[in-house]
């Protein structure tokens, strides 16, 4: 990484392609992606990470890039949308997302497939959620309850919930 | 392969059938582009500045050092915005003067290369107001305010059957109640977001609405162009709720800037400066007085609604005017009043004027029924008239009472016990409750094309808006239906001006009025096709489409949807919490076009209708004149976590006064009568009427 005052060159591998960027030290992963790299599948809703429209996978997790600077991934690995799955080989869970109708205008789309996906791996992984009635239990119960609270960082004004629920109970059937 | 010009050609029509969204890989795959999404090439980034008063006016812009910030190229004010003629959108005559109307309006515009370059050199710059004393407070009592000519769209501002004094002093029974809800903010999840770019004086825009030619017709007045200089596209829309309906000031200020600059310019409001800009629902003071035999039959219903306007637009939410068609009542007045302050202009929000009027109307008719010992749903029923109640004339088609009872039926209604603070789980307090929904079905004049290419396919061109309502899908099943062509030989084009006028996707307008545009075009084609023998030539053949003598032809009856909408509710008696395990809605809405989406839109409706009742406020900061809760952690709107069971359906209901396709539109009925229902189901869970929204555990446990 070089310095300067205002900027820095750095790496970032995202989805699985390291990419050299060379950024104002403001720019968040959310604009380094959409900005930058071209990758508008990742959206800004709120920028202030209320709304999860811009929820992408750090090192496997899912994080709101509008929260993350650019600078701070340097080394690390992104997947977004683009990277989960193409028209030609869609992920599972964007092809349960269309199979359930679990969309609208779409723009929330992109933040709660990322979501979903990393949400079925906390529950694999054994992490409780707020709605977990036994959180030392070593496995997880996934039911309405779970993905409901596990889904509401990701906020769909057009009022999709009855259908994400629906697909992402597929995905983990 | 099948042949358009085959008679004998079966095929099952498309309407009505769930297919999936013809968009769905793109949005699912982050392949839509959305308006704020397109790379121009030396494209620059601007960013708005928002005053800090209610009212006054700029003393001085300072911008010496905002320009030398690394990356500015220049600020965008008054002094050096392009002059803009009236476009009769007083919020759209942006950086004109010195005057500021209200707290977040805008008053420049950085440009710079980045946008974090755009955000800085806007926290910079030195902008000194003279502020005077504002007035934002809405009060029914408030001097200024008056009667409107006009409301919302265009009905009178009142509107008076018989003697309504008369019959209410005559009434066994007398309901006469306030019902008040507040501001509400549309929050679609894209922020507006314009990429606009001259070349010479022709103007391109890539803008996030509802309608593009209304957009291209409001850029034309404003800059004073022809429409041949103007193109406005919008592929992908991030939903709107009416935030889109019309030019917004982001198309605007981006469109002056891309003119200063000589480049092209994106502007992207953020979500904080969403509730200052591009409107909200008014907050609504509505009394209703309903009077009744003692088997409640209505002898006299009054809605008297308030709301608010700003000072450079009037804007008239037409409150009460669905009591005007709702039930059968001898003595019928309605009337609004408005109360112009220094505020932002309220706008359309998802069903103006049914969401809050149906609060209050079938709020006081629960009370009604409670009052005469009736149950809500059979208070209704005996309440149904047969021609509509204000005007004589005759519905094109009333499926309310179906909608009703097969409601009722799907809910188990008819179990319940009518009595309310008997039902208690533990620390929860149950109920269920109930309303009407209604919204009128009308349809627009629209223009489309229909190309016949000459390898068997169809290309259909029309300005129609997808901001999430499956148009784009429901219009290509209408076309292939009309063609008698299977759905992949037709390729529908929309979002872009160049394809003609045509209605905006609003008012439950929008399919309704595109649908009707599209098949005359098809039919026309057809007939071109079986009038031409031989091959399709090389260029294709052509048909354009104009629905403007058709629409103004249609004869004078009165045109609704309706629907019925339970559901149960959980108060915690402690914490004052409500929650909503089950919701049930039944709608009569003419033909559905596409039973996958149309369940969508309607559960997304029922979904905001939720949030109205229990969630939604836009609180008013009256030191500093502004909305105080300006983001989605302040501004609450439904979570998955907030939404419990969603059941949806429809009756069969063949009207054929309405368009060709026999469709009433489903984009607003969702919502209207929802927040009556769980404020209907608070009062059976608690014995306590809530009559102003949202439903907040502080008022429901005061």
């Amino acid at each position: 990484m070089t310095r300067s005052s205002l900027s820095s060159s750095f790496t970032v591998t995202v989805n699985g392609e390291p990419q050299l960027l060379d950024l104002d030290n403001r720019t968040t992963l959310l604009d380094a992606l959409r900005e930058h790299l071209d990758l508008t599948g990742a959206k800004k809703g709120c920028d202030h990470g209320q709304c999860g429209a811009c929820t992408v996978l750090l090192d496997g997790r899912r994080v709101n890039s509008c929260l993350v600077l650019a600078v701070a991934a340097q080394g690390r690995s992104v997947t977004t949308i683009e990277g989960l799955g193409t028209a030609d080989r869609l992920h599972p869970v964007q092809q349960a997302f269309i199979d359930h109708d679990g969309l609208q205008c779409g723009y929330c789309t992109p933040g709660q497939i990322c979501s979903a996906v990393s949400a079925l791996d906390e529950v694999d992984r054994g992490w409780p959620s707020a709605a977990t009635a036994d959180v030392g239990a070593e496995k997880i119960t996934l039911d309405d309850s779970e993905i409901r609270e596990r889904m509401s960082g990701n906020l769909c004004r057009c009022g999709a919930y009855v259908n994400i629920l629906a697909a992402i109970n597929a995905v983990a059937q | 392969m099948t042949s358009t010009l085959d008679p004998a050609t079966t095929r099952t029509p498309l309407m009505g059938q769930g297919i999936n969204r013809i968009d769905a890989i793109a949005k699912v795959t982050g392949e839509a582009r959305y308006s704020g999404e397109y790379p121009l090439d030396g494209m620059i980034y601007g960013w708005v500045v928002q005053a800090p008063i209610a009212k006054g006016r700029i003393s001085d812009i300072r911008p010496a050092t905002t320009l030398s910030m690394p990356g500015v190229l220049a600020v965008l004010d008054y002094r050096n915005a392009p002059r803009l003629s009236d476009a009769g959108d007083g919020e759209l005559l942006l950086l004109q003067g010195d005057r500021v109307y209200y707290r977040g309006e805008a008053v420049a515009v950085v440009l710079a290369q980045s946008l974090e370059q755009a955000r800085a050199g806007a926290d910079a710059l030195d902008v000194s107001y003279l502020a005077e004393s504002h007035d934002v407070l809405f009060r029914a009592d408030h001097p200024d305010m008056y009667t409107p000519e006009l409301v919302n769209p265009n009905f009178p501002s009142a509107s008076n059957v018989g003697d309504v004094d008369a019959a209410l002093a005559a009434a066994e029974v007398v309901i006469d109640q306030v019902y008040a809800t507040p501001a509400e903010h549309n929050n679609p999840m894209e922020p507006h977001a314009t990429t606009a770019h001259w070349d010479g004086d022709t103007l391109l825009v890539f803008d996030s609405n509802q309608g593009a030619s209304s957009v291209q017709m409001s850029l034309c007045r404003l800059f004073d162009l022809p429409r041949s200089a103007v193109q406005v596209k919008s592929e992908h829309v991030g939903g709107g709720f009416g935030a889109k309906g019309s030019a917004r000031p982001p198309v605007v200020l981006a469109s002056m800037a891309a003119r200063l600059l000589g480049r092209p310019v994106r502007v992207t409001l953020t979500r904080q400066q969403m509730f200052a800009m591009v409107g909200y629902r008014t907050p609504t003071i509505q009394q209703v007085r309903l009077g009744s035999d003692r088997s409640g039959r209505l002898q006299a219903l009054d809605h008297l609604a308030y709301s608010q306007t700003s000072k450079i637009l009037e804007f008239a939410e037409q409150t009460a005017v669905l009591s005007r068609m709702m039930y059968a009542t001898p003595n019928l007045r309605t009337a609004h009043r408005l109360l112009p302050l220094d505020v932002p202009t309220p706008r359309w929000m998802r069903a103006p004027g049914e969401a809050p009027g149906s609060f209050a109307l079938e709020s006081a008719m629960d009370e009604l029924a409670q009052a005469c010992n009736v149950d809500p749903v059979e208070l209704r029923i005996r309440n149904e008239p047969d021609l509509e109640p204000d005007s004589g004339r005759p519905f094109s088609s009333r499926n309310l009472v179906a909608c009703l009872r097969e409601g009722a039926r799907r809910f188990g209604w008819d179990d319940r016990d009518r009595r309310p603070a008997i039902r208690q789980d533990g620390r929860w307090l149950m109920g269920s409750g109930m309303a009407s929904s209604t919204y009128p079905a009308r349809n627009a004049p629209s223009t489309c094309q229909v190309q016949a290419r000459s390898d068997g396919t169809f290309e259909v061109r029309i300005t129609a808006s997808d901001i999430g309502t499956g148009a784009r899908t429901a219009l290509t099943q209408i076309a292939a239906d009309a063609l008698q062509v299977e759905l992949d030989r037709v390729e529908l084009r929309i979002g872009d001006s160049d394809f003609g006028p045509a209605m905006i996707a609003g008012g439950s307008m929008g399919t309704a009025s595109w649908s009707w545009a599209v098949v005359k075009a098809c039919r026309d084609l057809l007939g071109q096709l079986d009038a031409h023998s031989g091959a399709v030539p090389a260029g294709g053949l052509l048909a354009r489409a104009d629905t403007k003598d058709d629409v103004a032809a249609q004869a004078d009856v009165t045109r609704h949807a309706f629907g019925a909408q339970f559901v149960e509710v959980a108060v915690d008696i402690r914490t004052g919490e409500v929650r909503v395990p089950r919701m049930i809605g039944v709608f009569a809405a003419g033909h559905i076009v596409n039973a996958r989406t149309a369940r969508s839109q309607l559960i997304g409706g029922m979904i905001m209708g939720l949030g109205m009742a229990l969630l939604e406020e836009s609180l008013m900061d009256l030191r500093f004149g502004d909305y105080l809760n300006h983001d989605l952690a302040g501004y609450h709107v439904a979570s998955n976590a907030d939404v419990r069971s969603i059941e949806v359906s429809w009756i069969d209901e063949q009207d054929d006064q309405t368009n060709p396709s026999g469709i009433k539109g489903i984009g607003e009925i969702g919502i209207v009568g929802t927040a009556a229902a769980i404020a209907n189901a608070v009062w059976h869970a608690t014995g306590r009427r809530q009559r102003t929204l949202p439903i907040r555990p502080d008022r429901v446990i005061s």
